[in-house]
């Protein structure tokens, strides 16, 4: 296994940050930690890098406990959100810090840290210093700098979280062909649902300093195993006691069997996709997915009354709640 | 012009008004009383052997306390923002003593402590060590009142950097060692640099409390400051101006070689 916590508790003062955690990260895997903000996701990337130390549990590395190592011995790549350059140094000598601190000789640090500005393609900016660059490229070079040491984990904090929407996009697409060059096991914290399906393969969504579920995104998201994990991976309209998603509510305008009556509050059109915003007869508030072409057939306009039948529901009883790993 | 040009125009006199009359006036006329009958006169004076003594000691103070200073003040600086304890407020007030407490007042206090009756005078006495009254005494002195300018200029610097530096180099494998060296001094240098620069002119025109301890001995135990006011009331006044001029000189040279160093690392 590449990464295993078992049993992780970490307590800030009053703050329950992790509460008694474990998980399971394959080698060579790409998995992203997802979970709203304040719910353990960071503690748990940081206290597995050594930078917090656990009140309880145990660490794995490729099956070594490293629970009592410090973070410089832990072979760990880490990228920060705010990136952390160095910035009395070079991109070069950012990227050689590793390097040097374990002690190469010149002509091999040199030769290393071209081929890594080349792979996140910085080549012709190495004797800049980050004050000089943007923020996407801060973030390249951080990860160069994290992946110059051949670190056997990589683990990124919100990497992401400080960049612009078009930056980010980029970003994310390259960091997951990164991943199918380099196969290190990576692990990377979002609060940002579609970024975390977008880049991993599998997820381990997080909520009050507990794991809520984990699996492939497809799975997550068509089988949540609770309410949080349904409306925190994609979007959900609650109907009493059913959940159901908005691509997944018809609209019609003649009343069918099983069809609640609705009145149109909003149509905001993006795009391909049509965001159509209802309020039913007992006051809840739902909106449905619909495309351009369905809108267009239907003519919906503001204050017109339609009928609504959900499809696909999923209801949660108390005990079908797990927070298993 | 407008009200806000007005205003600005006037803030402009105003401050500078107030630095001319209050400073550049009084220093001006030093240096002008100093070279009003050439540089003989002046030259003269500090080149006696009081004079040459005097500027010796100065530079033997200076050479003392800041380098240990400097050491202690990043020690202290690191403590008070990278490891928060219950302990630190009492650290940081206990720090700032020397800004609040008049130099006569740490004079006399270490007079107390290391004087004929004072606390350790039998120790050392019997060690055969002598520090009212000669030179030990007058390290302790200037260590004390120059002792919160480099802790007082690098906590700020050190706050504003944050930790993720040298998180970055832990897990990039630099033990503290390795990341104090290669990523917290070289971040907090001119923090630590502006610090030092204080310390310096601290140590170099301290008096009050100096000249308490030293009992101000000519050629023994006289540093500059001791030696301008002991001309002075000679009415040695070329001896008291170009001592001055020194003094002043010492000071501003070393702000001036923080400035260069500082411009050619931006350039």
């Amino acid at each position: 296994m590449g990464i295993t916590v078992e049993g992780a508790s970490k307590r800030f003062g009053d703050f329950q940050a992790l509460n008694d955690v474990s998980i399971e990260v394959p080698n060579g895997s790409l998995t992203a930690l997802l979970g709203p903000s304040g719910s353990g996701k960071s503690t748990l990337l940081r206290a597995i890098a050594g930078l917090e130390a656990l009140d309880a549990g145990r660490v794995l590395i490729e099956d070594e406990d490293v629970s009592k190592k410090p973070a410089q011995k832990r072979e760990v790549g880490f990228v920060f959100q705010h990136y952390a350059a160095f910035k009395h140094m070079t991109v070069f000598e950012n990227v050689a810090f590793g390097l040097k601190i374990r002690k190469w000789d010149k002509a091999k640090i040199s030769a290393r840290v071209h081929e890594l500005l080349q792979l996140v393609q910085l080549d012709g900016l190495a004797e800049r210093y980050p004050s000089q660059l943007s923020g996407g490229q801060r973030q390249r070079m951080a990860l160069a700098r994290a992946l110059a040491v051949e670190p056997q984990v990589l683990l990124l904090d919100e990497p992401f979280g400080a960049l612009d929407a078009k930056v980010r996009k980029d970003l994310r697409t390259w960091l997951r062909r990164l991943h199918d060059e380099m196969h290190v096991t990576t692990i990377f914290v979002t609060h940002d649902q579609e970024e975390a399906m977008d880049v991993a393969g599998q997820l381990v969504v997080m909520n009050e300093g507990g794991v809520e579920q984990s699996g492939g995104a497809a799975d997550l998201y068509d089988h949540p195993a609770n309410e949080f994990v349904m409306s925190f991976v994609g979007e959900v309209n609650r109907l009493g006691n059913h959940f159901v998603r908005p691509h997944d509510m018809s609209v019609s305008l003649d009343s069918e069997e099983g069809s609640e009556e609705a009145m149109v509050q909003r149509v905001v059109a993006l795009g391909f996709e049509v965001r159509v915003e209802f309020v039913l007869g007992d006051g809840t508030e739902v909106w449905a997915q619909l495309t351009r072409g369905e809108l267009q057939r239907l003519e919906l306009r503001e204050g017109q009354i339609v009928y609504l039948r959900p499809g696909q529901t999923k209801s949660f009883s108390g005990t079908e709640i797990s927070a298993a790993a | 012009m407008s009200g806000t040009a007005t205003s600005r125009w006037g803030l402009r006199v105003l401050g500078l008004g107030y630095v001319l009359l209050l400073l550049l006036l009084p220093l001006g006329l030093i240096f002008y009383k100093t070279f009003e009958h050439g540089i003989a006169p002046p030259l003269d004076a500090i080149t006696s052997p009081d004079g040459l003594n005097a500027l010796k000691l100065t530079l033997l103070m200076v050479a003392i306390a800041v380098p240990l200073n400097t050491v202690f003040g990043i020690g202290c600086a690191l403590l008070l923002v990278r490891h928060r304890s219950r302990g630190n407020p009492l650290i940081d007030a206990v720090i700032n003593l020397p800004f609040a407490i008049s130099p006569v007042v740490i004079g006399l206090s270490l007079f107390l402590l290391y004087g004929t009756t004072g606390w350790l005078e039998p120790a050392l006495a019997e060690a055969g060590i002598k520090v009212l009254f000669s030179v030990p005494g007058m390290v302790l002195a200037s260590i004390f009142v120059s002792l919160p300018f480099v802790v007082r200029e690098t906590v700020p610097v050190l706050q504003e950097i944050g930790t993720e530096q040298e998180q970055a180099a832990s897990t990039l494998g630099a033990n503290a060692w390795q990341t104090f060296w290669r990523v917290t001094l070289p971040a907090i240098r001119w923090g630590v640099a502006y610090g030092v620069v204080l310390t310096t002119a601290r140590v170099l025109g301290e008096f009050g409390a100096v000249s308490v301890v030293s009992g101000s001995i000519s050629g023994q135990t006289q540093t500059l400051p001791l030696f301008v006011e002991k001309q002075y009331q000679n009415f040695n006044l070329p001896g008291a101006f170009g001592a001055s001029v020194l003094l002043a000189l010492l000071a501003l040279s070393t702000l001036l070689a923080m400035n260069v160093l500082k411009r050619k690392e931006d350039a």
